[in-house]
């Protein structure tokens, strides 16, 4: 146990620490935040949506979530050579707690990250329908961050070199952004756009954060919470057995 | 302390190790020599249980690494080929999460980092941030690490890789003073031919994943013939050049030289 925590923390303080890192992770949300949200406003509002910056505002949160949680798992295949992570592979300690310890290190990071594009949000004019949602909402966050952090330890012990990591982010991570709905509501898409949006994870998320922020909804907030809570369970145990299996 | 016969490790249809067999005593200085892909870092991994051997038997501290995973590990400290330190945390930090892995007491676990960051001559520097260390400084670093948990064995995978004469010096010198004063036996591997002449009790030379020679430095170059064991080094091993195909990990630290300096 004490190994979890002490890996827990280590992320936690190297997060806290780099400050650039920190404020350079808010320029991409933000950007989407005005230019979309303002930018797209009005249209949306012709359209009989109400208004976009409401709507964008926890799809913005949780792509920031899923951006930070799956680098941190990524993170791995450079640290595997040149970082920490060799350290803890001889240690005697069982490779479990590593992985488990890392995984909430950088979910934590990612819930923390999110939780500062939120109060972005506020700042920029989101209203959530009632105060005390918010938790329930820093909930469906935390879900989000374990299920892609546990998904980016699995790539991140399978992938060889850097090369791969272009890859991933170009076919898995914004993919994984754009057909979420984060954007663009989820009802009466075409039929193959609403299947892959159906498969997408992240769906689930910030459908989930809407649901409890703006009361509306296109899968409901209890299947939502199932999908995300058997999704996070699946990849951890998956993230683990990867994890398991790394040669330096 | 270390016992290894007929090890034998092997990547699909290339050999890496071939049937190797050799003694390191208690508290003896043992450098293992050879040039670039003779199979030394395999070797070193597969005593360090990170790599399964495909044949062959080792023993540490009387214990078979692949069955007791984590009692062997406990006896043993390693320093890296690549740096394995966390550039984000001082080096008192780093100090502290080994010691915690390696569950070190939290009174014994304070008082070994004070004594080792005072004999590594970093105590003055311990709330640095190891990012801004020279790579002298971090290699030393990693090497009182290694001695935190008090092992058994050391080992050393080019621990002076890209040092000044300085540094190397420096670093033996403390080195052979742990390894006198807590009989912990050390495996290391150089490129450095005067250095391991100086530092080590018995060498061993391997070449394509065999040992072709073993013995006291001087053994070794009576058997020879040579002044020095550079000389004895090329006579064993010949004087072309190894090209191995650079591989991933390779095209990695190449781009990590790129922007960060050792």
């Amino acid at each position: 146990m004490s190994a979890i925590y002490a890996l827990w923390l280590r992320e936690l303080k190297r997060y806290l620490r780099s400050r650039v890192q920190l404020v350079a992770s808010l320029g991409q949300p933000v950007l989407y935040l005005l230019a979309l949200g303002f930018g797209l406003g009005p249209v949306f509002q012709r359209a009989g949506n109400g208004s976009y910056l409401q709507f964008m505002a926890p799809g913005v949160i949780g792509m920031t979530v899923l951006f930070s949680s799956i680098f941190s798992g990524l993170g791995l295949l450079w640290d595997r050579q040149f970082g920490f992570l060799k350290e803890t592979l001889v240690a005697p300690v069982p490779r479990l707690q590593i992985m488990i310890g890392r995984t909430l290190g950088g979910a934590t990071v990612a819930v923390l990250q999110g939780l500062l594009v939120t109060i972005v949000c506020l700042i920029a004019g989101f209203r959530p329908v009632h105060l005390a949602t918010v938790p329930m909402a820093l909930g469906f966050m935390i879900l989000i961050a374990i299920v892609f952090s546990a998904l980016g330890v699995a790539i991140g012990s399978s992938l060889q070199d850097m090369q791969g990591f272009q890859l991933i982010m170009n076919f898995l991570v914004l993919p994984l952004f754009f057909l979420s709905g984060a954007l663009f509501p989820l009802g009466g898409l075409p039929r193959a756009l609403a299947v892959v949006t159906t498969l997408d994870p992240l769906s689930y998320g910030i459908d989930g954060m809407r649901s409890v922020l703006l009361e509306q909804s296109h899968y409901g907030a209890v299947v939502d919470l199932e999908v995300l809570v058997a999704l996070a369970m699946v990849l951890l145990v998956f993230g683990a057995y990867r994890f398991s299996k790394i040669e330096i | 302390m270390i016992r290894v016969q007929n090890l034998v490790k092997t990547f699909g249809a290339f050999t890496a190790v071939d049937d190797v067999s050799f003694e390191v005593a208690e508290g003896e200085i043992f450098a293992f020599l050879g040039p670039n892909g003779a199979g030394k870092t395999t070797t070193i991994k597969m005593l360090t249980t990170l790599l399964k051997p495909t044949g062959g038997s080792i023993e540490l501290d009387g214990l078979d690494p692949q069955l007791k995973q984590n009692e062997a590990r406990k006896r043993f400290g390693i320093v890296f080929q690549d740096p394995s330190l966390d550039g984000e945390m001082t080096a008192w930090e780093n100090m502290e999460l080994h010691g915690v892995l390696y569950h070190v007491p939290h009174k014994l676990r304070r008082q070994r980092t004070e004594e080792l960051l005072k004999l590594f001559e970093l105590w003055d520097r311990r709330k640095d941030l190891v990012k801004k260390f020279s790579g002298g400084m971090k290699r030393r670093l990693e090497i009182a690490r290694g001695f935190l948990h008090t092992p058994k064995i050391l080992f050393l995978d080019e621990p002076t890789l890209g040092l000044d004469p300085q540094s190397r010096n420096q670093l033996w010198t403390h080195v052979k003073k742990v390894n006198e004063a807590e009989k912990v036996t050390v495996f290391l591997t150089t490129h450095y031919m005067d250095e391991a002449d100086r530092v080590a009790h018995r060498i061993g030379v391997i070449d394509h994943g065999k040992l072709v020679a073993q013995g006291t430095p001087k053994a070794i170059k009576e058997q020879t013939g040579t002044e020095n064991l550079e000389d004895a080094f090329l006579k064993l091993t010949g004087s072309t050049i190894r090209d191995e195909s650079a591989g991933s990990a390779d095209q990695m630290r190449q781009f990590a030289r790129m922007w960060s300096k050792r």
